[in-house]
């Protein structure tokens, strides 16, 4: 069904570093799906809740004072840009979860703003994901989900909460904000896993 | 529920904008205001689709044409093919008309009052349009320029604002004409003078970017507007 | 301009004739989170997201979420208490 539009390829180039169906983009577009909420460091907070319902939380000053990472990574959004080789610091999921005592396989990720995404906890974990609250050297800003975001680079950026207030573990997999609406419950770039059923 | 309309004319109006006219077959008619979708097709697939005021006002005789005017959005994915590519004789997908709220309708009481930002006049002219056709009540525009040559239905606007019931008033928010002194937003004491006062009872449309239909509407409620008499339409 | 990045519930118009016959966008809905009652076409909606997503202009909870999918348009409504249209015409 419809027609071809003759001369339009919409806004893409692809290449060789792209997962397929992305266009690269040295801009840093700012997606959002409601009001930036605005948090102050000092009222920050992150907790992560086991499926037991224990929880463990820490504050900005518990945050900075664990070991930090410089991570370089090419973040694919699935409303189709790419941006190669982007700069974070953040501190590794590795070492938040390190002494929480779990046997879950899920999280969801909860934001400020009452956003959420699933994500597997095994992806989370082995240097794939951070809490991650500077960008190419400056504190992050509101509308890229600082104060602190969770940067999870290997799915598609949506599964990178902004403004991120904590994880919540579980054995059963619930499905998030987007997940629940129609699109993909991993979200793997490079297999092009957009909608559900991809 | 998208069907296949027909590009009869394009016309410039600006450097950076351009009138399309369509031809849509069995096209239902619509409401001053009223808006419709455009869809792009790539060759493999690829879909985008944007919304677009529709300019011209509906009567019998222009039954099946309607005319939409496209500003060209800097690194934007439709707009530039819309306003660059597209020509007479191509086939376009659409989707409408569409939209209930934001329209003016001859048997509405009470004058009108319009203010645009930009291509935000888009909509306000369907409606000046529809009200030169069968309107009976005092109509205002307030329109909010950049500089003279950002003004879209130039000649179009001089012939409005000759007829008795229509008063067009035009603000250059960076460079203005000879003869006009005023450069700057829209601001209180404009609404004070140009706009319907809150006694006399008009329907305001707002049309324009967000931060100037969000800055109009809060001016207007400071100058003691009823909210539910300000209809807006924000385009980003 | 971070503060000012939605539009009007009138812009979700086109979406959502796909699944009613009539102009959703002209009703008054109630919103489930505060209560609060208007027209749909004042919401706010954020479209530069992966979908729709329209916003009670009170309480900014969700009203209503439009995705459109490479074979499916989603619709979720759990956000809105009731929709009320007239059955007068015009």
């Amino acid at each position: 069904m419809g027609i071809v539009s003759s001369g339009f390829t919409g806004r893409r180039g692809g290449g060789k570093d792209l997962p397929p169906g992305q266009y690269l983009t040295h801009e840093f577009p700012v997606l959002s799906a409601g009001p930036t909420p605005h948090i102050l460091t000092d009222h920050w907070e992150f907790t992560v809740t086991t499926e037991s319902g224990e929880k463990y939380k820490w504050d900005w000053a518990a945050l900075m004072a664990l070991p930090s990472e410089e991570i370089t990574k090419d973040i694919h959004c699935v409303t189709r840009w790419s941006k190669l080789q982007t700069t974070w610091k953040g501190v590794s999921l590795d070492t938040l979860l390190a002494d929480v005592e779990t046997g879950a396989d899920f999280a969801m990720a909860h934001s400020y703003g009452g956003y959420t995404t699933n994500v597997p906890l095994d992806d989370l974990l082995d240097g794939q994901s951070w809490i991650a609250y500077e960008y190419d050297g400056e504190p992050l800003d509101p509308e890229h989900g600082g104060p602190a975001r969770l940067l999870v680079p290997h799915l598609y950026f949506w599964k990178s909460a902004k403004w991120v207030r904590g994880l919540v573990l579980s054995d059963t997999e619930d499905l998030g904000f987007w997940e629940t609406a129609g699109y993909h419950e991993y979200g793997d770039p490079w297999k092009e896993q957009r909608y559900a059923g991809d | 529920m998208w069907q296949v309309a027909t590009v009869a004319d394009v016309r410039r109006e600006t450097e950076t904008a351009r009138t399309i006219v369509l031809d849509v077959p069995d096209w239902p008619g619509h409401l001053a205001g009223q808006h419709l979708d455009v869809r792009l097709t790539a060759e493999d697939g690829y879909r985008a689709s944007r919304s677009y005021s529709i300019a011209s006002a509906w009567s019998v005789s222009s039954s099946n044409t309607i005319e939409l005017t496209v500003e060209q959005v800097p690194g934007g994915e439709v707009s530039p093919y819309l306003v660059e590519v597209l020509k007479a004789g191509d086939p376009l997908e659409i989707r409408g008309p569409v939209g209930g709220w934001f329209v003016w309708k001859p048997e509405q009481e009470g004058p009108v009052q319009l203010i645009g930002g930009g291509s935000g006049v888009v909509p306000l002219r369907a409606m000046l349009r529809a009200h030169a056709d069968a309107g009976t009540t005092p109509v205002r525009l307030l329109y909010s320029v950049r500089r003279p040559e950002s003004v879209i239905y130039v000649s179009d606007l001089k012939d409005l604002a000759a007829s008795d019931d229509v008063d067009v008033r035009l603000v250059y928010t960076r460079e203005a004409p000879a003869g006009e002194p005023r450069v700057g937003r829209i601001d209180a004491d404009l609404i004070e003078q140009y706009v319907f006062k809150p006694e006399d009872g008009a329907t305001t449309y707002v049309c324009g970017p967000t931060p100037f239909v969000e800055t109009v509407a809060d001016l207007l409620v400071a100058a003691g507007h009823d909210p539910a008499r300000v209809r807006t339409e924000r385009f980003g | 301009m971070t503060q000012a990045n939605y539009l009007d519930g009138n812009a979700a118009a086109g979406a959502l004739s796909e699944f009613f016959a009539v102009d959703i966008t002209a009703a008054v809905g109630q919103c489930n989170g505060c209560g609060r009652t208007g027209v749909f076409a004042e919401a706010r909606l954020y479209v530069d997201a992966p979908g729709l997503v329209a916003r009670c202009a009170g309480c900014d909870g969700v009203l209503l979420r439009v995705v459109t999918t490479t074979n499916d348009t989603y619709l979720d409504l759990r956000g809105l208490t009731y929709l009320r249209i007239s059955n007068s015409p015009g």
